[in-house]
């Protein structure tokens, strides 16, 4: 008898995976790479203006009275072009942004900036994606919460819709 | 009219599916002996829906050729201006072609059967096709319910959106289509394990039916893996040949099955023992199959180069798993023991050494499926873990050390009943290479166990896999008994090239100026210039490096770092300076702010005898695949009985056999 019980094993077993790999399925997929440098503070870094209507951005720009948004972009990145909006209207609510331009030129970066409008008051040069590396973001576009001491506090991947915007005002009162 | 046509054609091929099933299933009720009339059309269904299956995939084919951008998958996967070989191969780099690929070999390798098999009862035959078509009817629906291949756009797109750049690759056209041709052969012996525990016709005969089946999906699926393996070395710029990822362990744990299964199968051929065992493998193996199907296609787990993240898929899959394997494994448990069990035979025989190898093997899989579940299992309770080689590693190694030694023996052993002491003079020879090896190399330096174990097996292994030929007149030894000796000898050469690669590997990564020199083992890389270059769809950058071995002259390799723009991504195409002792693999890197580029040179002594090794097991089962032919034609000229079951005997390596010996 203990011998026909081992041939429900495999059954048994199989029921085992299905039943967790159903529970799985129900569950909401992460697909972003978290970065690990939440709750860490800023690297540093110091990156040239990205063309010339702006000052470029450095660690020191993001310490001081406030939380400031870090938004990690480039000109020829099509979901930025679809966050632009949220930006402008994040800027409007008084948020400070700063930019980080990736493997872009100034000419781009200006002819972006001028046909999807400019949140920004500074945007860094990130040529060879180090800054961007630095900080864990896996790509473009993404968006940083940093506190008044350069702390990264929250960190938005993709695209922001505008759903999003309430959430990151409100991260951006949490990191007050 | 492409797409129709091809859309019609699978929606026929379904409705055969359900008449095979239902024809075949009729089979089973013909107690009396007669056959039951409603059985007939089971054959000619299979074959019929064979047929429409693999024009619905021609017409997808056509359709990627001419680019065809009113499909909706042609103009998502392809591009107008792609090489016409990777708009082919495009057509299975996607989800839906990959799965229209799958059931048009379900349904080719169901209609081969049908169409050829002569030697298996009706009722098994009914019964193993009603389980084929039951198999490839759930598929069918797969694809025409929530994965149309042929599906229009309400408006044709002006141009398409490209295909993955990694997938750009002659690798693609071989790996995937070998790879499942493989993994649905087995769906075959799937189907006749299934065939037979309803019929409980499980007997050495149907062993010799099913045995081609797995030699054949075994031999595909070494190549395919072979080739994934190489392709994955040589286009993802990494350097390394297996990264235990989920998807290369998705097309190992089929291979592991197989390979169990097709010894189990020939020790049932030819001794009528381990009957259930054979029965669980088949089942097994292509229910390894399908659960890496699943894991490649639900996004369950988070892979390198898992596709076609969607859940709502992914629950389809996971439905047809729960109904095949599930029922497979119920069916199996209400039945298989009403199985006799067949000849018993002593621990120390050939028997009892490829039952060893067959519970290693099946511990092996177990590691791995282990490992490649494990982050699914605590991802539930919210933990995220990654499991890699220093697990999979010594966790397999556990279980391998012990099989390859086995393994050296196994093959001398007699059938039934053997005495250790008659293998005085192998079993020293074998103990000495491998001590001797292993001291050998420890003398030159130090090196990690694994590594070490590796090289006193290999070298061991590579001279025991002759040993079967001792003593016997070469131009009489059966074919298959030269499969297998090849086979066991190509593991061996894996082996070494496993262990070299591991143990002696030698790296170089440094940032260079135009002009700059960098040594590695005895090659002195220059990095003569970088220069932009342009492909079909891609830009690229482009390293010249002469390479100087011992100061001779020169060669050119020039790695590339591309840029596909549709759609945007970029690949890094390494350059490979093949040696018969080992490869030069270079890999161009970033720019540094300074202008000096990032350089990855690595040495890698005899890492081609890792494929090298892969293709001559492949061999080796082409030829017993070969040998059985053979055997079986002869057998049907001579009409003799017996004959084969002494071949068999004698193809397993057991010296000849007498006509008595029976």
């Amino acid at each position: 008898m203990s011998n026909r019980l081992f041939l429900w094993v495999p059954l048994a077993l199989f029921a085992f995976f299905a039943g967790l790999a159903g529970y799985m399925l129900t569950q909401e997929k992460d697909q972003f790479v978290e970065s690990a440098m939440i709750g860490q503070s800023l690297p540093d870094f110091a990156l040239d203006p990205a063309f010339g209507g702006l000052p470029g951005a450095s660690k020191a720009d993001f310490i001081g009275d406030k939380p400031r948004l870090l938004n990690i972009w480039a000109s020829w990145c099509l979901p930025c072009i679809a966050e632009a909006p949220q930006l402008e209207t994040l800027k409007e609510q008084g948020v400070e942004i700063i930019g980080i331009a990736i493997r872009d030129r100034p000419a781009d970066v200006a002819r972006f900036l001028e046909r999807h409008g400019n949140p920004y008051t500074r945007i860094g040069s990130d040529r060879i994606s180090e800054v961007q590396l630095a900080i864990g973001s896996s790509g473009v576009p993404e968006t940083f919460v940093i506190d008044a001491n350069g702390v990264i506090r929250y960190q938005h991947i993709g695209d922001i819709r505008e759903a999003d915007v309430a959430k990151l005002i409100a991260e951006l009162e949490k990191a007050q | 009219m492409i797409a129709e046509i091809g859309l019609a054609a699978l929606w026929l091929a379904a409705a055969l599916a359900v008449l095979q099933m239902v024809s075949g299933g009729f089979a089973l009720r013909s107690a009396d002996g007669a056959p039951n009339p409603l059985a007939i059309y089971a054959r000619p269904a299979a074959v019929v829906q064979a047929v429409l299956a693999v024009l619905a995939f021609l017409m997808l084919l056509w359709a990627f050729a001419i680019t065809d951008l009113s499909i909706k998958l042609v103009a998502t996967n392809s591009h107008s201006m792609k090489p016409l070989i990777y708009k082919l191969t495009g057509t299975w780099g996607n989800h839906e072609g990959s799965m229209l690929l799958w059931v048009g070999v379900l349904a080719a390798s169901g209609g081969l059967l049908a169409g050829f098999e002569k030697r298996l009862p009706e009722r098994t035959m009914g019964a193993t096709l009603a389980v084929q078509g039951f198999v490839a009817l759930g598929f069918y629906a797969f694809l025409l319910l929530s994965s149309n291949p042929f599906e229009r756009l309400p408006v044709p797109a002006a141009e398409g959106t490209g295909l993955n750049p990694l997938l750009q690759d002659i690798g693609l056209a071989i790996h995937p289509p070998t790879l499942y041709a493989g993994y649905v052969g087995l769906s075959v012996a799937f189907s006749l394990a299934m065939g037979a525990l309803l019929t409980r016709e499980v007997n050495p005969a149907f062993a010799r039916v099913m045995r081609p089946w797995v030699l054949g999906a075994w031999v595909l699926l070494t190549f395919g893996i072979t080739a994934g393996s190489y392709w994955a070395y040589y286009e993802l710029g990494w350097g390394g040949w297996w990264f235990w990822d989920p998807v290369e362990n998705a097309s190992l744990m089929p291979w592991l099955a197989a390979t169990a299964l097709m010894h189990s199968v020939s020790v049932l051929a030819a001794r009528d023992a381990l009957r259930t065992w054979t029965i669980m493998l088949g089942v097994l193996a292509f229910s390894m199959s399908m659960l890496g199907t699943f894991l490649v296609r639900s996004g369950v787990l988070t892979s390198v180069h898992a596709f076609a993240v969607d859940p709502e898929r992914g629950a389809f899959i996971l439905g047809l798993l729960g109904l095949y394997i599930g029922g497979a494994f119920a069916i199996f448990a209400l039945r298989a023991g009403a199985v006799a069990e067949g000849k018993r035979f002593s621990a120390t025989s050939r028997e009892g050494a490829l039952v060893f190898n067959n519970v290693m093997l099946s511990a092996i899989l177990a590691i791995v499926l282990l490992g490649t579940l494990y982050p699914l299992l605590t991802e539930a309770f919210d933990v995220r873990v990654s499991v890699g080689p220093p697990y999979f590693n010594p966790a397999s190694a556990i279980f391998a050390v012990p099989m390859f030694l086995v393994m050296a023996v196994g093959p001398l052993l007699r059938w039934k009943d053997d005495k250790p002491a008659r293998l005085q003079f192998e079993l020293a020879l074998i103990a000495a290479l491998l001590i001797g090896s292993i001291a050998l190399v420890s003398f030159f330096g130090q090196f990690a166990l694994l590594p070490l174990l590796g090289l006193g097996l290999a070298a061991a292994l590579g001279v025991a896999a002759f040993l079967p030929l001792r003593g016997r007149n070469i131009r009489r030894v059966p074919v298959a008994t030269w499969g297998m000796v090849l086979a066991h000898f190509g593991v061996a050469v894996s082996l070494f090239g496993m262990a070299c690669e591991s143990a002696f590997t030698q790296e170089r990564l440094a940032a260079v100026a135009p002009g700059g020199t960098e040594q590695v083992g005895d090659f002195a890389v220059t990095l003569e210039s970088v220069t932009p270059v342009a492909g079909p769809n891609w830009t690229a950058i482009e390293a010249r490096l002469a390479v100087s071995e011992n100061g001779g002259a020169p060669v050119i390799l020039t790695p590339q770092a591309r840029n596909f723009w549709s759609p945007p991504q970029s690949t890094s195409e390494s350059a490979l300076l093949t040696r018969w002792d080992g490869q030069l693999y270079a890999v161009l890197g970033q720019q540094a702010e300074d202008g000096r580029w990032q350089i990855r040179v690595w040495w890698k002594p005899f890492v081609t005898f890792i494929w090298y090794g892969g293709l001559l097991i492949a061999l080796g089962g082409i030829l017993s695949i070969a040998g059985r032919v053979r055997v079986d034609v002869r057998r049907r000229h001579a009409a003799a009985k017996g004959a084969e079951r002494r071949a068999d005997l004698e193809a397993l390596g057991a010296g000849p056999v007498p006509a008595a010996a029976e």
